[in-house]
């Protein structure tokens, strides 16, 4: 049995009060939770539920729902890049085999150091300045194959 | 033409509400609260304001239709999940110019006698749910929201809510199921969203760039307003532009704009001096046009009339060397992985048409490939409660109309031309 922190469980609460109906803290609830554990396993969903007071299918199937919960263990650093139409005209395609072979990793996967988890998402609304990716909450555009090396470097 | 939507964008710390006030900011508020919230509905009717998300509904109808019901409470809700690929126009209003959309949607909720709002934004967009949170306890702290604003006996309160990555959440009734706590999906309707939205309550759902205009139309009267764009088309317009051009990006033009000046003149033209190959002109659900469409002006009756859709107004232009079988495979991921798989022919159509696209572009595709695709956008076609699968449709039957010999070049020569491939996605 997982336990929320005190700090996940009032932004529950505080989340709740937004709503005249709990079952809409269910979202909030996860996004909490997954900052919290960093990833939404199937306990991490349960404690959830418990907090909100719904059935713990209701919130598995909302985590299972969405792209943005993890329902993996990911690494340190996310790094989503775009490959919708958008990118891929400018190039996308080439910077997700540039990323693979600098990580090793293919698109989905986790490096072994548990550093970086690679992943090709859908539209960012990164539109006219790409292609695009995001690490964890933070925007890259026009990237190019060396801006990608600038980029990893960073982290 | 002057800006009026983005006008705010470059100005430095425009986030903070004092200067945001400082710059003419929450003006439409004081002209609001003069007047009876009757006439800020007609006000907006009179503008010919349409929904700016895709569907291009009169604004003025849909809240008149809320308007009549005589239940209580009643919600606003900012549809800010702008998810459809080629898109990005709401992102400035959400990270540059957030009380801009307050604003709008504070004027909105009085015209409808709303007194609770939700922006339903995006979770891809997390510097936006920072703003816009950051923005809404400013407006709070300047009584601009919340109890008796400005001392008036208008009350609105207004919150964030974080999608998590759901394309479908963009449609409007998918939207309330979300913000209730279900899955994201359609609604069959009737009832309708203005009799019964959240929480089973009279609701009006508008796109973030439809409600940004409703204080410029109330601040300065729907005649100015209604006199930028088309008769049937006004006011002005926040277009994307992207792909292969010199200048892609936002810019805010009057609607009816030409495509031709949009991509040459805006856009500053094909990126290398490349000849133009083809246009997705609103967002990867609309039709593609050719190269002798570029003269059509970019409104609602025009793009329909050339066969696609004005959709969001985002551009997507391709380059002679473009696979066109590769895009439309890459579509038509996309589409597959954000059906939400309740209605049968897109969940499974739009799977089928990924193999089938994929199998092509790696030169495995059969002739007989080409007619099963058509079959199958036929069955998605008019078969679903939603507009994602017809959506995903549009693409391929527009391609197969125009690019049909690109197709069967695949098939004929077991490769692609341009040497792609598709690969494995999960």
């Amino acid at each position: 049995m997982i336990t929320l922190s005190k700090d996940t469980l009032a932004e529950i609460e505080k989340a709740a009060a937004k709503y005249p109906d709990r079952n809409s803290a269910i979202m909030p609830g996860l996004w909490a939770a997954q900052r919290e554990f960093g990833h939404l396993s199937p306990e991490v969903i349960e404690a959830v539920a418990i907090a909100v007071g719904v059935p713990k299918a209701k919130a598995q199937g909302l985590a299972t729902y969405h792209s943005l919960y993890w329902k993996k263990p990911v690494g340190k650093y996310v790094i989503m890049l775009c490959t919708n139409v958008a990118c891929t005209l400018m190039g996308a395609e080439t910077m997700l085999a540039h990323l693979e072979k600098k990580l090793g990793i293919h698109e989905g996967q986790t490096t072994p150091d548990g550093k970086f988890t690679l992943m090709e998402v859908e539209c960012i609304g990164s539109c006219g300045y790409g292609p695009a990716l995001v690490v964890n909450e933070t925007f890259y555009y026009d990237l190019t194959e060396s801006g990608i090396d600038a980029i990893l470097a960073k982290y | 033409m002057e800006k009026i939507l983005l006008k705010n964008v470059d100005v430095p710390n425009i986030n903070d509400i004092d200067v945001y006030i400082a710059h003419g900011g929450y003006m439409s508020l004081d002209k609001m609260l003069s007047m009876d919230s009757k006439d800020v509905l007609e006000e907006v009717k009179r503008s010919g304001l349409r929904g700016r998300g895709g569907a291009w509904f009169p604004a003025g109808m849909k809240w008149q239709f809320c308007v009549e019901v005589d239940r209580w409470p009643k919600y606003l809700i900012a549809n800010a999940d702008e998810g459809e690929p080629g898109t990005f126009k709401d992102r400035p209003f959400l990270e540059k110019d957030p009380h801009q959309l307050i604003e709008g949607m504070i004027v909105s909720a009085y015209a409808i006698k709303a007194s609770g709002g939700y922006i339903y934004l995006r979770g891809e967009y997390p510097d936006a749910y920072r703003i816009m949170n950051a923005a809404i306890d400013q407006a709070y702290a300047k009584n601009l929201l919340g109890k008796n604003i400005k001392g008036s006996d208008f009350s609105f309160d207004l919150a964030v809510h974080s999608g998590a990555g759901a394309y479908i959440c963009g449609e409007a009734s998918a939207l309330i199921e979300s913000l209730e706590g279900k899955r994201g999906q359609f609604r069959v309707r009737p009832p309708y969203m203005a009799t019964h939205g959240a929480y089973g309550r009279p609701t009006v759902v508008n796109n973030v760039e439809t409600l940004v205009n409703v204080s410029h139309i109330l601040n300065r009267g729907a005649e100015w307003w209604s006199s930028i764009g088309t008769k049937e088309s006004p006011g002005p317009k926040v277009f994307g532009i992207s792909g292969h051009l010199n200048k892609p990006g936002l810019y805010e033009l009057p609607m009816g704009v030409p495509l031709r000046e949009l991509i040459y003149e805006h856009g500053g033209g094909i990126k290398g001096g490349k000849k133009l190959k083809a246009i997705i002109p609103g967002g990867v659900s609309t039709s593609l046009l050719m190269p002798e469409h570029l003269d059509i002006k970019m409104d609602v009756k025009s793009l329909q009339e050339a066969g696609s859709a004005i959709g969001s107004g985002a551009t997507m232009v391709m380059d002679e060397d473009t696979c066109i079988v590769h895009i439309i495979w890459r579509a038509m991921g996309f589409f597959c992985h954000e059906s939400c798989g309740r209605c049968t022919p897109c969940r499974e159509g739009t799977d089928w048409m990924v193999r089938i696209l994929g199998r092509i572009e790696n030169g495995q595709g059969r002739m007989e490939d080409l007619d099963v695709l058509a079959d199958v956008c036929h069955t998605i076609h008019h078969n679903c409660f939603c507009p994602l699968g017809e959506g995903a449709v549009m693409p391929v039957l527009s391609s197969l109309k125009y690019f049909r010999h690109e197709y069967e070049e695949h098939i004929k020569g077991q490769r692609c031309p341009k040497g792609l491939k598709a690969r494995e996605r999960h």
